[in-house]
């Protein structure tokens, strides 16, 4: 199989949020610098974004950076690495007040500065009182964001190449990293981007789940890629989910309905939150609401055929108030669930929202992995940022509004490291791995040529609807156990993807069966990292795991205060300590995340 | 001219992979019905309405907002179609 080869300083794969703040620090520095990315940079999954990005500015109420660090520690069920979320609280500031520089049109208060409003999790003096921290562009943040860095990026000349698949990362035998293998959509080309440093900033991999918020892009390429070059993946058991999707789509359904007076209600009609949360009933918390609906769907109490959802009732309200209050419920429920909500009530199940774990990097931005005694020695050569990388700043449950802020500190970051690296140490090009180059082009003659194989659309099915059953958002032992072995089943399908359309033109079919390998390699990791984590904590959350005094809300500081390390090879895993110590304030000291 | 209208279709087909799930979710709807049957003048239209911003093109199909358009407005009533009970498999 053909192939040629391209030279630049670097190479970015992905061109949502945080690559395009990365392709912004190597191009104003005059570095060479190619950024690959599926779809045109403004239709990345970043523009779904609409909450805001956290940043202490203080503009209507004190606040202050330590604040934030601590409701980040707190959110992340301290699980996050302390060092880095200081690092990304203290930055939070410089890289709004750049943003803005850029032409981001943040809301305004009347005296000129940018307007902030409240959002959950965060508060005042280490959680007294909720705090207006979220800085937003009207509910355009995320896309008012990505157009004024892509056009920051035309003016440093970064150059674009749309409608790349990239597939493979290319590592030598000694772990370094030296670019990308990629195919031009357009053509079906295979390109080799040789670089002196790759970065990947490819988002997250929502898609592994059957009912997730995230657009079909979203297909974890980045993890996929790593997973199959030997580094491996951290913190994968954690998943935020959100209470409210329309069943078999994924739609999100804001909590406003329940707000508003919107009820969850099982198979025989039961308002079954009154015996869950007896005060709150169906206001009670993301995390408590998910658990409930899990169970009476596990219990048999399920709607629909399949008794896989519930219903949320909202028939009972005057049709001017869900229509005045609640624009665009209505429209969701005709158009996703055929559903009329002024007359019947809407399917819902918890669905997949972030993926909290990642390919592990350190806070400047570099791709760090255990080597000869160090648990976090950078990889030569490779950085990554945003949702596919884990800094971790998150833990085990991200904070709103902390994700697009994750974009920026972190795709600067990594973008910076870059820079000085390319100036400081890595003069010339290494030469390519021919090795890592034949694997992938064996990768596309395997799927080009393979006979009486698995169907893509039939595989990709299996294991979201064996991931949503097995490692939901509420976990049970036996499932977990029963679903690792299930996953590892569809994973050997996976490998023996066919597709009947050969073309070369935008062949839609290739690329699906691809990034199905990549797909595949997030599931794997979740699910293991997932049975073996025996506590709750954050967004992973057991039924087996015990509340008891030395393990309140079934957390386990004493065993599973650590991260996970998924390795590809062997489907095994290591853990590594959690970095309590920041950079230069005190250890935010362990308690009960309790709000 | 198969093979072009095939390249055509696929390319069209990967313009309407989005940043927001709705949008996909319509798409691979429209796709279900009209693959084999979409005209010449149809995929211009179409091309056209793909150029437009992702929260632009769901106000428009989300009926919050409307275009002058008559051909635009034909292809948005397509997409708005939609079956007693969704299927998204």
């Amino acid at each position: 199989m053909q192939y040629s080869v391209r030279k630049f300083d670097a190479v970015i794969v992905g061109a949502g949020g945080a690559g395009l703040r990365a392709a912004i620090q190597l191009s104003e520095a005059g570095f060479k610098t190619a950024v690959l990315t599926k779809v045109f940079p403004t239709r990345s999954h970043t523009v779904a974004a609409q909450g805001g990005v956290a940043a202490s500015l203080g503009n209507s109420e004190e606040d202050h950076w330590h604040w934030h660090m601590y409701d980040t520690v707190k959110g992340s069920d301290w699980l996050g690495d302390q060092d880095a979320i200081e690092f990304m609280c203290r930055k939070a500031n410089e890289v709004v007040v750049e943003l803005e520089h850029y032409g981001m049109p943040f809301d305004r208060l009347d005296n000129g500065k940018i307007y902030q409003r409240p959002f959950g999790g965060h508060m005042s003096n280490f959680g007294e009182k909720p705090v207006r921290r979220s800085c937003a562009a009207a509910d355009r943040t995320g896309h008012a964001m990505l157009h004024a860095m892509y056009q920051r990026n035309i003016k440093v000349n970064t150059q674009f190449f749309v409608e790349w698949q990239a597939l493979d990362l290319v590592r030598d035998a000694e772990g370094d990293v030296m670019g990308v293998t990629a195919m031009d959509m357009e053509t079906g080309e295979i390109v080799v981007f040789h670089a002196k440093a790759t970065i990947f900033a490819t988002g997250g991999a929502g898609r592994i789940y059957y009912s997730s918020t995230n657009a079909f892009i979203n297909t974890g390429d980045g993890v996929g890629m790593a997973a199959r070059a030997g580094i491996p993946l951290e913190d994968m058991e954690f998943w935020q989910f959100h209470p409210t999707g329309v069943a078999g789509a994924g739609v999100l359904i804001t909590e406003g309905v329940r707000g508003e007076g919107g009820i969850l209600r099982n198979s025989d009609g039961e308002r079954f939150m009154e015996r869950y949360a007896p005060n709150a009933k169906d206001l009670a918390s993301r995390d408590v609401v998910s658990r409930a609906m899990t169970t009476e769907i596990n219990e048999g109490r399920g709607c629909g055929p399949n008794k896989d959802f519930v219903l949320l009732d909202i028939t009972h309200l005057p049709p001017e108030t869900i229509m005045k209050r609640l624009p665009g419920i209505h429209e969701i429920g005709i158009q996703f669930a055929g559903v009329d909500c002024l007359k019947e009530p809407l399917p819902v199940v918890p669905t997949c929202h972030y993926q909290m774990g990642g390919i592990p990097t350190n806070y400047l931005g570099q791709v760090v992995v255990p080597k000869g005694g160090n648990q976090s020695e950078p990889v030569h050569g490779f950085y990554a940022a945003g949702e596919c990388a884990c800094a971790s700043v998150h833990g085990a449950n991200r904070l709103g509004t902390n994700s697009l802020l994750d974009l920026l500190v972190f795709g600067k970051s990594a973008g910076e490291t870059a820079v000085n690296d390319l100036r400081a140490n890595v003069k010339s090009h290494k030469p390519l791995a021919q090795e890592a180059i034949d694997r992938t082009l064996a990768r596309v003659v395997r799927l080009n040529n393979q006979k009486d194989g698995a169907d893509v659309h039939e595989t990709r099915l299996a294991m979201q609807r064996t991931m949503q059953k097995h490692a939901g958002v509420f976990r049970f032992k036996d499932m977990l156990a029963e679903g690792v072995a299930r996953i590892d089943e569809i994973a050997g399908q996976v490998a023996q993807t066919q597709i009947k359309d050969k073309s070369m033109v935008f062949n839609t079919a290739r690329i699906e069966a691809l990034e199905l390998d990549n797909l595949i390699e997030v599931a794997k990791a979740t699910i293991v990292s997932a049975n073996a984590r025996t506590e709750s904590r954050g967004a992973h959350v057991r039924d087996d795991a015990v509340d008891c005094p030395e393990t309140p809300d079934g957390r386990d500081d004493k065993n599973w205060l650590k991260h996970t390390l998924w390795y590809r090879e062997g489907n095994r895993l290591d853990y590594k300590p959690v970095q309590m110590k920041p950079m230069s304030v005190d250890t935010i000291e362990l308690k009960k995340r309790a709000y | 001219m198969a093979e072009d209208r095939r390249a055509r279709i696929n390319r069209l087909k990967w313009h309407c992979r989005r940043a927001l799930l709705e949008l996909d979710l319509v798409f691979d709807r429209f796709w279900e019905r009209y693959e084999d049957t979409l005209d010449a003048q149809g995929e211009k239209v179409l091309e056209s309405l793909l150029e437009l911003e992702d929260h632009d093109l769901w106000a428009l199909v989300s009926g919050r907002d409307a275009t002058d358009d008559p051909q635009l407005a034909a292809m948005i009533e397509r997409l708005r179609e939609v079956s007693p009970m969704a299927n998204f498999e």
